[in-house]
């Protein structure tokens, strides 16, 4: 019960970016389309999960003092990893991610879950909670994603698969695929959390 | 984009109002909505980010043109800057304390929540993907830091408005008002894009 416990609070209760406001920079700068923002959580999820693990398991050899340090080094180790890795196979998501892959060192959701969480915990909780942050961070990105491509496009792609075309007649707000639209789309998210979610 | 060929107003004036970071870019996101309550602290806030951006970014590209591409050590790049822009505040707020009183206390305690500063780093690579000059980039660097400056006072600026405010819906309160003023002052900005067909 702990460990499920562990799993659904980063999804609902403390989604890290609706609720927490923690790495809000890349969940506002590549949702202009669902398939950039799941091609970005992706990535987060590689990231979060694999440093939550390795901090877990050093954090008795760590000494207090340069933690933080240490931390930098794993995440930025793995970012690096994943940065290689989208270049190699796919470089159209590359393009459109751009400077926002090395800036996942800097995400706060990854440094705050292993300050707060995976350097007290166990492996296993660590990794419960790591996947729980990761799927919370991506249905966020998506949802936010999907409702701006849907109305500043008129389509809703995921994986490269066009799943929804308004078609030809439909007028898209073009607002919408436009910075301004990322602020409004969340700020109404947000919002909807609030008088609908919160317990 | 910025590139060499343009004239150094034509990058200040690009990065401050065509491509402002916060408004358009999205970068530094975290600090422009939790230290932006007051107009006073932001002042700090800023004037705190235009110091440490500027020295991050000489120390960067000093860093990436003497040292990681002669050795080949283009992969380190992430881990090296972050380190680096790190230390380098750290070094920054014990001198301060220590020589500059004064300027301390102005802006001292907004130092450690610049490390965490996305656009920091976000600065430091993108100096280095334009392929810019070292003057150029020094100058890019002074332009999207005022241009921070300048969305953060005006966002508290109005925030200090929207707290007197008693007609907003409940959910809206807080955050959420705060970030349906960010997406008009967005918009805002996106007026000036073309400016002079960047």
């Amino acid at each position: 019960m702990g460990l499920w416990k562990e799993f659904t609070t980063g999804i609902i209760k403390e989604n890290p970016v609706i609720v927490l406001m923690i790495g809000l920079c890349p969940a506002l700068a590549v949702s202009s389309s669902a398939n950039d923002a799941f091609g970005m959580s992706i990535a987060v999820l590689f990231v979060l999960l694999a440093s939550n693990i390795i901090v877990s398991m050093v954090r008795n050899h760590t000494p207090d003092a340069i933690r933080i340090p240490i931390f930098i080094v794993i995440i930025s180790t793995f970012v690096t990893l994943v940065d290689y890795v989208i270049h190699a196979f796919d470089m159209e998501l590359y393009a459109s991610l751009g400077v926002f892959i090395p800036l996942i060192v800097v995400n706060c959701v990854i440094l705050g879950r292993a300050e707060a969480f995976a350097y007290k915990n166990s492996i296993l909780s660590s990794t419960m909670d790591g996947l729980g942050m990761a799927i919370g961070f991506m249905l966020t990105m998506t949802i936010l994603g999907g409702i701006r491509e849907l109305i500043g496009n008129g389509t809703f792609t995921i994986l490269n698969y066009q799943l929804i075309n308004l078609g030809e007649n439909f007028q898209p707000a073009l607002a919408f695929i436009m910075p301004p639209g990322a602020f409004l789309t969340i700020a109404f998210m947000m919002a909807a959390h609030r008088k609908w979610l919160k317990k | 984009m910025v590139s060499n060929e343009l004239t150094w107003y034509m990058i200040l004036l690009s990065s401050i109002l065509i491509n402002n970071i916060v408004l358009i870019r999205f970068l530094a996101l975290c600090s422009f909505f939790g230290v932006s309550n007051e107009i006073e602290t932001s002042i700090g806030m800023g004037m705190a980010v235009i110091f440490v951006m500027t020295l991050a970014s000489a120390a960067t590209w000093i860093l990436w043109y003497a040292l990681l591409l002669p050795f080949q050590l283009e992969y380190l790049r992430t881990a090296v800057f972050i380190l680096v822009i790190a230390g380098l505040v750290q070094f920054v707020e014990m001198y301060m304390k220590k020589a500059l009183k004064s300027l301390y206390n102005a802006m001292g305690i907004y130092l450690p929540l610049i490390t965490t500063n996305c656009a920091v780093l976000a600065i430091a690579l993108l100096n280095i993907d334009y392929g810019l000059g070292f003057v150029n980039s020094i100058i890019y660097t002074v332009g999207v830091a005022v241009g921070y400056t300048l969305a953060i006072i005006l966002f508290a600026g109005i925030k200090e408005r929207i707290a007197l405010s008693t007609t907003i819906p409940v959910p809206f309160r807080g955050h959420p008002i705060g970030f349906i003023t960010a997406a008009l002052m967005s918009l805002a900005f996106l007026g000036f894009s073309h400016l002079f067909g960047l």
